[in-house]
This record gives C-alpha cells, sequence and structure tokens, in this order.
C-alpha cells in the first residue's frame, strides 16, 4: 500500500493553493504534513478526498493512477480520511453512523459484527446504539476510524486529529495509528503541532504558502523544523524603547473554555500603552483569550480587571463602552459587512447619538480615512472587493481614534509586506499614544519585533511569558514546540 | 363518538396525510417546499379535470400527482441548480399554482364528475369498533395507512432512508462519505411532491369532491404547519392530521348549538404549533428529551439542520 | 461590464416571461392585440378606473413597504397579512367606539391601526427572538389567528343587529370614512399615507443610523453585533415598524375602502406584496413602479373578464410568470457572479 503525489497544483484566483506538491508514502509509513494554517493543507486533503479537483499533477495508488472527481470515487478506491471534524451524525446512533455512505448490501447486522470485530482489535468501547452526540470528540474519531477500515481504506489521512481531544484520547489514537502502520497501512498526518509530529511521524514534509519547504526524516532538529515552518517575514526592525505606563489590566488565574479551545489558570498584566504577543501553536489558546477578554466567551474562573475593576460579568457591548476594541482573524465573516460600502461602514462606526445620517459628511470622513489609510478602494466599494491587506486597513480605519485596549487576532495574516508594515506602524502609532494592545501571531519575527513582553501558550496555559527584547526566533520556537521550559 | 364518527375523522384527514407525509419526506432531505397551498390546489384542480374527461379517477390521481411533481422540481431546480433562495420560489410558486389553478379549472367549476368508490376490505371489515373506522374505507385511505408505514419505515428503518436523513442533515458530511446529496435531493423532492399531489387531487375526487376556485380552503399551508407539529416524524405528522380532522368534525358537530366557536376552530392548529414549538423550544423540556432515544427524538422532533441551505460541492 | 451582464441577464428573464405569458394568453383564447389594449385602457380609460388603480395601490404600496423593512433585517414575514387584519380590526374597534369629529376618529383609526399592526408583528418578533419559531411559520399561524379573530368578531360581538353572518359588520359612521374626491372611489388621504410610510421607510432605511444598522444586521448579524449593535433588539424593531405599516393598510381597506371590517379584508394584498418586493429587489423606489403596475393588472383582470370573457385570474398567473422568471434568472446571475468572486478571493477557505 502506498500513495504517490506528483506535481500537485491547484489555484484559486491568483492564489496558489497548492503549488507543484509531490510526496510519497511507503507502506507502514506514517508521514507528517506539517504547516500553520493558510499553508496549504487543507486543500490538499480536499483534492485526495475529491472534493475539489486539482488543475495539474497526478495520484497514483498502488501503482494505478486516480482521477478523484468525487468523493464518491474517494472512497471506493481506498482513500480513507479522517477530517479534522469527524463525519459524525449527531442525532443518529453509532451503528446508523457507522453505515452511512456504505455499500447498500451491508445492512444493519454487518454493522454491528464489523463494529464490534474492530472496536475489539483496536481496544474501541463504542456502543452502537447510544446516540453519536453522547461520544466526546475522541470517540468520534474511533468510530470514523473503524467506519473506514470497514469499507476498506488502503490510505489513512488524518486531518489535524488532535485539535479537540484529550491527552489520554490522543495517546489512544497514536496508538491506533502505530498499529495501523504496522499492518502495512500507508498514513498522512496532517498537522500543526511540531511535537505530535516528532513523536509519530517516520517522516516530514512541510508546506509553506502553498508550496513545500523541506521534506526530511525525522527526527530532525526542532529548530530547523520550525524555521522550515514558520516564515522569517521581511518585516522590518523597529525595535522600541521600554514603556512604563500605569497598569490597565490584571488577569489573574483565569479560566475559560470553547469549542474547540480553552485557557487554563491563565495569569496576565498589562500597563497602559504595552504591547504584548500571545505566541503559541494554533488552538493552544491565545485564541480563547483574546475572544474570553473581548466578552464572547465568558470566564468560568479567576478575576479579570481593569484598571482594579472587576468586568468578568460585563458582556461585549459593555466593554466596547469602556474602550475595548476586537479585530477578528475572519475579517470577511466576523469584521466587515459584505454589501455595505466604505461610507456605510464609516456611518456604522461612529457612535454620535444623531439619528439622522449626514451622508456628505460620512463620504467626506470615508475619503479622509481611505486617504489616511491608504486603503486601494473608493468610498463606494464592498469589503467583498477589498484585498486581505485593504480589508485590516479598513478595520482599523473604522476603530475609535484611542481605544484603552485593542484585542487582535493575526494582524497581518494574508496581507501583503506593504500593508503589513504599515499596519504595524499604524498600530505603534496607537501604543504610544496610550493604547495596549495584545495580538496574537504565528510568526516568530512579528512576536519579538514589535512586542514588549510574548506569552507563550502551550496546550491552554501560559507557560511562560519573556521580554520580547532579550527573546530570538529561535529560542521561541523551542517554547512554542513545548520542547523546552526556560 | 361513535365508529362512524371515527371513519369520517380517519376519511376526512387522508388528503392532509398524503400532503403532510410528502412534505415531510422533501424536508428530511433538506429541501423546503414552500409552495403546497398553490401546488394542492393545482394538483386537485388537474387530478379532477382529467379524471372528468376521461372518465378515470386512476388517471385523474395521476395527473394530480403529476402536476404537483412538476411545481417540485422547479423547486429544486431553482434551489439546487440556480441556488436561489427556497422560500422565495416557494412563496411565488404558491401564488403562481393558486392563479394558475383558477384559469385553466374555469370550465370545470361545480360539474359532478367521478370519485374514488368506498371498498371494504373483506375479513378487516368485520373487526369491531376499528373494522368500521378503519377498513370500510376507500382505496385512497388504505394507501394513506400505507403511505404512513413506509415512510416511517424508509426513513427510520433502511440504508437508503439513513441517507435521507444524512443529506437534510449534514450535507457535507453525507458526500464526503460518497452519498450524491444534490441528486438524492432532487428526487426526494419530486417524490413528496407527487405525494403533496396526491393530497390535493384526493380533496376533488374523494374528500370533498368537485372543483371550484380556492377549492382547498388553506390545507396547503395546514400540512406545512403539521409537518412542524408532527416534528418531521411520520407518525407524529400522521398523529396531527388525525387531530386536525377531530377537530374540524368536532367543529362541525357544534354548528348548530355554539356557532361562533365553531367558525374558529379550524384555525386551532396554528396556535396549537406555535404553542407546541415554544413548549418543545424550552431548555427545560430539551434537556429532558435529550435523556431518551427513540422515544425522545418523536419527542423532541428537531427539524433536520441542514434544512433550506443549499448545498455547493465547490 | 457587471452592470451590461445583469442588464443581459434581465432583458432574458422579461423576454422569457413574455413568451410564457403568450402562452398562456393562447392557452385561453385570448385575442392578444385586444388584451394589451385593455390593460392600458382597463386601468387608466376613465377616471374612474384611474382612481380604482389607485385605490389597489395604496394597500400594495404600504405592504410592500412593511416588507422592505423586515426583509432589510433578513426576516421573512410572511405574517404581513396578519399584520394588515390586525390593523384593520384596531381601526374598526376606533371607528365603533370613538365619537368625535372625521379628523379625530381618522388620527385615531391610523394610529390604532398602525399599533394593532405593530403588536401583531412585534408577536412573530418574539416568538422567533425568544421562543425559536421561524419567523415564517410564526408568521403564517398568526395570519390564520387573525383570521380567525376577525371572523369571531364579525359574526359575535360586531355582527350587524340580528344577522350571524361572515358579510361583514354595519358600516361605520360617516365620520370614519376617509374621504374622497366626487365620482372616484379613491381617497387622496390613503394615498397619501401610503406614500408618506413608504418615502418614510427610504428615509429610515438609507438615511438613518438605525436604518443603517438594521441593514447591517440583516446582512451579516456576526459583524454588526462586532460594531458594538444589539442585534436581536433591531430584529424585533424591524417587525415592530413592519408590523405598524402593514396595520396602516388594514386602515385604509377599512377606512377607505370597504368602510366596515370583512373577513378577507386583507384582499392577498400582503401576499402579493411579497412578491412586488421580490421582484424590486428589496429596493423602496422600485415598489413605486411595480405595485403600480401590479395594481394595473389587477384592474385590467376585471376588463378581461367583463370585456372578454377572460378569467379574472389571468392576470395572477401573468404576475406569477414575471416575477418567477425574474427572480430565478437573476438569481442565478448572482450566484454566478458570487461564486467567480469567491473563487477570486480564493484562500480565505483553506
Amino acid at each position: 500500500m502506498s500513495l504517490e503525489l506528483r506535481a500537485i497544483t491547484k489555484r484559486f484566483g491568483s492564489v496558489v493553493a497548492n503549488d507543484t506538491i509531490s510526496l510519497s508514502v511507503g507502506p507502514g509509513e506514517i508521514h507528517g504534513l506539517l504547516g500553520e494554517n493558510g499553508a496549504g493543507k487543507s486543500t490538499l486533503v480536499k483534492i485526495l478526498s475529491g472534493f475539489i479537483t486539482r488543475d495539474h499533477g497526478e495520484i497514483e495508488l498502488d501503482g494505478t493512477k486516480l482521477h478523484l472527481l468525487s468523493p464518491n470515487e474517494a472512497v471506493a478506491n481506498g482513500i480513507g480520511i479522517l477530517h479534522q471534524e469527524p463525519l459524525v451524525f449527531l442525532p443518529f446512533s453509532v451503528v446508523d453512523n457507522f453505515l452511512i455512505g456504505s455499500p447498500k448490501e451491508y445492512g444493519h447486522a454487518e454493522a454491528y459484527e464489523a463494529l464490534s470485530r474492530i472496536s475489539e482489535q483496536f481496544g474501541f468501547d463504542l456502543n452502537p446504539d447510544v446516540s453519536a452526540s453522547n461520544l466526546s470528540i475522541g470517540e468520534r474519531q474511533q468510530l470514523e476510524i473503524a467506519r473506514l477500515l470497514w469499507l476498506g481504506a488502503r490510505v489513512l489521512i488524518l486531518d489535524e486529529p488532535t485539535t479537540a481531544i484529550s491527552s489520554t484520547q490522543r495517546e489512544k489514537l497514536f496508538a491506533t495509528i502505530r498499529d495501523l502502520a504496522g499492518d502495512g497501512m500507508s498514513v498522512i498526518f496532517v498537522s500543526h503541532k511540531l511535537e505530535e509530529v516528532q513523536e509519530l511521524c517516520d517522516r516530514v514534509t512541510i508546506l509553506r504558502e502553498g508550496k513545500i519547504a523541506a521534506s526530511v526524516d525525522l527526527p530532525s532538529p526542532v529548530e530547523y523544523l520550525v524555521s522550515k515552518m514558520f516564515g522569517t517575514g521581511v518585516l522590518p526592525q523597529t525595535r522600541r524603547a521600554k514603556v512604563n505606563g500605569s497598569s490597565l489590566l490584571e488577569l489573574v488565574n483565569a479560566s475559560a473554555s470553547e469549542q474547540p479551545g480553552q485557557i487554563i489558570d491563565a495569569n496576565l498584566a498589562v500597563t497602559r500603552g504595552q504591547v504584548i504577543g500571545l505566541a503559541g501553536l494554533e488552538g493552544a489558546g491565545q485564541r480563547t483569550l483574546l475572544r474570553a477578554m473581548a466578552g464572547f466567551v465568558p470566564f468560568t474562573e479567576g478575576s479579570f480587571r481593569v484598571q482594579s475593576a472587576e468586568i468578568s460579568e460585563l458582556d461585549y457591548l459593555d466593554r466596547l463602552g469602556l474602550g475595548f476594541y476586537y479585530l477578528p482573524a475572519d475579517r470577511q465573516r466576523e469584521g466587515l459587512v459584505n454589501g455595505l460600502s466604505i461610507t456605510e461602514h464609516v456611518a456604522l462606526s461612529v457612535t454620535d447619538q444623531s439619528k439622522v445620517i449626514d451622508w456628505n459628511v460620512a463620504r467626506s470622513e470615508a475619503a479622509r480615512r481611505i486617504d489616511k489609510f491608504s486603503i486601494k478602494g473608493t468610498v463606494e466599494s464592498t469589503p467583498e472587493s477589498l484585498s486581505g491587506g485593504n480589508q485590516q486597513r479598513l478595520l482599523l480605519a473604522l476603530m475609535p481614534e484611542a481605544p484603552l485596549l485593542l484585542l487582535m487576532e493575526h494582524p497581518t495574516r494574508g496581507l501583503d509586506i506593504e500593508s503589513a508594515t504599515w499596519v504595524w506602524s499604524y498600530l505603534l502609532t496607537l501604543s504610544e499614544s496610550g493604547t495596549s494592545i495584545i495580538f496574537s501571531s504565528s510568526d516568530l519575527e512579528e512576536l519579538t519585533t514589535y512586542s514588549d513582553q510574548i506569552a507563550i501558550f502551550f496546550s491552554g496555559r501560559i507557560i511562560d511569558q519573556v521580554d520580547a527584547s532579550e527573546a530570538t526566533v529561535e529560542e521561541l520556537g523551542l517554547l512554542i514546540g513545548g520542547v523546552r521550559q526556560r | 363518538m361513535n365508529a362512524a364518527t371515527f371513519a369520517i375523522i380517519v376519511a376526512s384527514a387522508t388528503p392532509l396525510i398524503f400532503a403532510a407525509i410528502g412534505e415531510t419526506i422533501t424536508e428530511k432531505a433538506g429541501v423546503v417546499n414552500l409552495s403546497l397551498d398553490g401546488s394542492m390546489l393545482l394538483s386537485a384542480m388537474t387530478g379532477f379535470a382529467i379524471a372528468y374527461t376521461t372518465g378515470s379517477v386512476e388517471l385523474g390521481l395521476l395527473a394530480g400527482m403529476a402536476t404537483s411533481g412538476v411545481v417540485a422540481f422547479v423547486v429544486a431546480f431553482g434551489g439546487i441548480r440556480l441556488r436561489v433562495n427556497q422560500i422565495a420560489v416557494g412563496l411565488i410558486l404558491t401564488y403562481f399554482a393558486t392563479k394558475l389553478s383558477a384559469l385553466l379549472g374555469g370550465e370545470f367549476v361545480r360539474k359532478p364528475g367521478p370519485s374514488v368508490q368506498k371498498m371494504s376490505l373483506p375479513v378487516l371489515e368485520d373487526i369491531p369498533f376499528f373494522g368500521e373506522i378503519l377498513f370500510q374505507q376507500n382505496p385512497l385511505v388504505y394507501f394513506s395507512f400505507l403511505l404512513i408505514i413506509v415512510s416511517f419505515w424508509w426513513i427510520f428503518h433502511t440504508r437508503r432512508g439513513l441517507d435521507l436523513q444524512a443529506i437534510g442533515e449534514r450535507p457535507e458530511a453525507a458526500f464526503a462519505r460518497g452519498i450524491p446529496v444534490n441528486s438524492l435531493r432532487y428526487f426526494y423532492t419530486v417524490l413528496g411532491g407527487a405525494f403533496v399531489g396526491l393530497g390535493g387531487a384526493a380533496f376533488s375526487l374523494d374528500a370533498k369532491m368537485g372543483w371550484s376556485e380556492g377549492h382547498i380552503a388553506n390545507y396547503g399551508w395546514i400540512a406545512l404547519a403539521l409537518v412542524i407539529f408532527g416534528g418531521w416524524h411520520p407518525l407524529r405528522v400522521a398523529f396531527g392530521c388525525y387531530l386536525f380532522g377531530a377537530i374540524q368534525i368536532v367543529a362541525l358537530k357544534m354548528q348548530p348549538t355554539l356557532p361562533d366557536l365553531a367558525q374558529v376552530l379550524p384555525i386551532a392548529p396554528f396556535p396549537l404549533m406555535i404553542l407546541t414549538l415554544v413548549f418543545l423550544n424550552m431548555r427545560v423540556v430539551q434537556s429532558f428529551t435529550m435523556r431518551f432515544g427513540g422515544i425522545g427524538r418523536l419527542i423532541r422532533g428537531t427539524a433536520p439542520s441542514a434544512l433550506g441551505e443549499s448545498f455547493w460541492p465547490d | 461590464m457587471n452592470a451590461l451582464q445583469q442588464t443581459k441577464y434581465f432583458a432574458g428573464a422579461i423576454t422569457i416571461s413574455l413568451v410564457v405569458s403568450i402562452f398562456f394568453l393562447w392557452l385561453v383564447e385570448a385575442p392578444l392585440v385586444d388584451t394589451a389594449k385593455l390593460l392600458v385602457e382597463g386601468a387608466f380609460g376613465t377616471n374612474q378606473r384611474i382612481g380604482d388603480t389607485f385605490m389597489i395601490w395604496v394597500p400594495l404600496l404600504l405592504a410592500s413597504a412593511s416588507l422592505v423593512v423586515t426583509f432589510s433585517a433578513g426576516l421573512w414575514n410572511i405574517g404581513v397579512e396578519g399584520q394588515i387584519v390586525a390593523g384593520a380590526v384596531a381601526a374598526s374597534f376606533v371607528a365603533r367606539e370613538v365619537q368625535g369629529s372625521t379628523a379625530v376618529v381618522l388620527t385615531l383609526m391610523v394610529i390604532g391601526g398602525f399599533v394593532g399592526g405593530a403588536l401583531w408583528g412585534l408577536l412573530v418578533g418574539v416568538l422567533r427572538v425568544r421562543g425559536g419559531v421561524n419567523e415564517i411559520f410564526g408568521g403564517i399561524g398568526l395570519n390564520f389567528v387573525a383570521t380567525g379573530l376577525i371572523v369571531y368578531l364579525v359574526i359575535g360581538p360586531w355582527s350587524r343587529d340580528g344577522v350571524a353572518s361572515t358579510g361583514g359588520t354595519e358600516p361605520f359612521g360617516p365620520q370614519a370614512w376617509f374621504p374622497t374626491i366626487d365620482g372616484l372611489r379613491v381617497s387622496p388621504l390613503a394615498l397619501i399615507i401610503a406614500f408618506v410610510a413608504l418615502v418614510s421607510v427610504m428615509f429610515l432605511l438609507s438615511k438613518t443610523h438605525f436604518g443603517l444598522r438594521l441593514r447591517a444586521t440583516g446582512k451579516n448579524s456576526l459583524a454588526a453585533n462586532r460594531f458594538g449593535i444589539a442585534t436581536s433588539r433591531y430584529l424585533l424593531m424591524a417587525f415592530i415598524i413592519g408590523g405598524g405599516i402593514a396595520g396602516l393598510a388594514g386602515v385604509t381597506q377599512a377606512g377607505a375602502v370597504y368602510h366596515r371590517l370583512v373577513p378577507s379584508i386583507s384582499g392577498g394584498y400582503g401576499f402579493l406584496a411579497i412578491l412586488i418586493v421580490l421582484l424590486a429587489r428589496f429596493r423602496g423606489l422600485w415598489v413605486i413602479p411595480i405595485a403600480l403596475f401590479f395594481a394595473t393588472i389587477a384592474m385590467a383582470s376585471f376588463q378581461w373578464q367583463l370585456r372578454l370573457g377572460l378569467h379574472s385570474a389571468l392576470g395572477g398567473v401573468i404576475q406569477g410568470v414575471l416575477v418567477l422568471s425574474i427572480v430565478l434568472v437573476m438569481g442565478y446571475q448572482e450566484g454566478r457572479q458570487h461564486r467567480e468572486q469567491s473563487n477570486i478571493r480564493g484562500n480565505t477557505a483553506l
């Protein structure tokens, strides 16, 4: 059982999501596919699952070329995919889930038999008659793996399988994967978690910006893998003077959880004008912390004080009133309203109490901000017609002049260098005028260059906090990967 | 109430059974066909017109099925292929089909025509009490029993029924498992539409014989409401239909004594449906029913998660 | 280029609807030329007919104005029929109970009708926001409840002396009649109310902060929330305003057309207005000509029946064909455009 990909290429408009990706996985091999969000992993998985069709390139399974024009074909050819969100139908029972999509000659009798046989082989504990909504994420994955094996999977592709499961469940999953590889199955393990790939895989291919950045046997030095995974950006070096502002906020032993993601027992203190970078692998808790501070996720424990006042009970709208501001990573879905013009966005963002909008004023205000924030667009442009960089500039342009606290996910993700540089020069001006900024990023250079302090997240905990002027990219990489504690 | 009254209730609920179960099948697949009030009317008209012209009740029923099948196809084509909002298409078709039934049915208004003939089932009809209620009816009524049972069995106890539920619940997951989501949605929308049409024709050829403008008096909306009241579960939908039939008959019986109330009773299913929904949506009730498997599902009656949403593989 | 493509599709849709309409005309053996001539003559041939066309225009304008508000908030307010009824019931209550000059009574009827419709709309909104009942079914349900209510009133407490029929209540006293111009059935006051309502809606949506926030909520409620908008409050407000304006249609139907309460007071205009607003693509300005055109067809239908012996439903069929082809074709065009754009944007989905 072996899988061979040759020069897979897929474009979306002007973006090359997969650029001549080649890799081969032999029998019994566990092959890691590593890369940050947006590196092109999901596109590759979607191509292999038949969800989208590649533009160029060949896929060969055990010497047979595959077209893979539909998921049906992928299933029929024995490409088994464990999706990041297991393909489980929650209202249905486990055995019904086991059956959906299998060949029609199979009935419940076969399903019960196969489920119990495969469960026994791998030590899964799945009650076929309970509703799938009662299963943990780990058990849903077991259900899916069992189903894929039943359908005769020859290659198993696991897409970010450890995002939402506990460490015990992860151990169980890894044991299963090793067993399968031991039986000669080819496995592709897609992840952005370095330490897991190190632990599990025989070989790793690292993707960055749609291209193969490296393909090496494991184990391999962590700092090498990190350097291949994370871009060392071309951002200008503008180390700045330390700020010594008054205390703004304090987070004490705070915990919160959402689906997916959690923070446990987090402590953080921020002063006026300070810039705090949140570093960590995707899903380590940075996003949950930002969302909890903004008021979208309730703190279950601990206290959150702003200028000594406890505010953990306040909701998002109240916190806006305090001078908080939140800029999401998904600018189109959560930040901007498609179909409304820049002028309308400007009018939407002003908080004046007048009932009637003076569109002339709004238009000239929009024009002023378009000019000030160098947005490539007109007052009538709508967000969906703007590039990522201009969307981010627009979001900044819509912010109140000097917020007390700016919470920001991935300030420069998907931005061209010019926009990224511009965004940071603007953010630094803001911080100098007293705005505190807390941002998450997966660009180590960005973190070390622009933060005063960097909080390092691992599995929902802040494991360390370092002075950015003393941190190097290499050291940060080690800390993020959980390889070393200072 | 005696057996004869129950027999009338069963007979009068029959067209609703066809329409509501048909729509249940369609909505299980994740498509909402909102055109029922219009397409039932149109089917009632074509069914009667064909039966009147050819003298064949069977042909009339088939024509009724075909008519609403075509209307349902337009809903599916608009919603799936053209990616237009299914609600918009359904509402427009409601209006269009209503007017079309009046326009084309003009020459058949209040003419005496053929109708489905009574046919008692031997042996079964002699069962005390129940025989009279259930088995001294006509073939359409028996077919409605069959439809209730078969649709229940098909949806919840067959492999293909599992696929049907899957495409209405999580189309992208069903697609990834190799199920042809959109082809099946076409199929079940048209199939459900055909039963809706049978419901329409069952009015003009049986329950309320003949044809006149607006012949079915809002029964399309009632059928849509009963799907929700019935929690997308054929057995509960059928229960709702019979309950409604009973309310109608009670209203009729009260006509001489309490004329005011009798006039208002036909709207009862709607407040009933709304209150049922509000009750079932209450958090306490939700968590309570979660504790039970099949029975809990029957009580909770949640809508297919992807109802009304188009699925685009790309 | 986009606008050009859109125009091409639009022209295509119009052509399709013309061809299909002519097919139906041929099917019912209608003489094409006479039918077309009567379309104009039937609606505008005499002063009376112009007046009657305008009389139908009024409730269509009002119901459409109501729907523009709720559609802007992203809501399918099928409950508009019930809101018209609730407005008519409230206005009839005022007309029956309040004694005073015409000015006082009419003012109170308008206010009462607005409040009645608004409360009925709010009920749908509360069911949606708090009860988890989708506004489509809550709305349809309450339509029937409203009809039940009106039937109950007409044959029960408000029935004519000694007659319990569904024919309608006793006519209102003269102080509750909307004034008309001699010889015409349309009330200029009703027409003025309709235009004031529509223009107010357009003003509200395009010129005020409230309207902008409402539109933002309708387009993307998550992002709207990020801008500090309490979205469910805005949904409720949309139901209140939309319901109130629909209630005004009930006021004019009761006070300016029937001069009493009848069970079919809404005349199906609420439902027809849904088609108008879909055709107008939710824009207030387009509602004006389209509603007039629909009123024209409705008037022509009478004349087709009277003079050519055609069925009165012919006009409705043509309206349906027109809206169906335009919504299908333009929806398809928008879907394509959307897909092309999302391909260009690309990697947000990666």
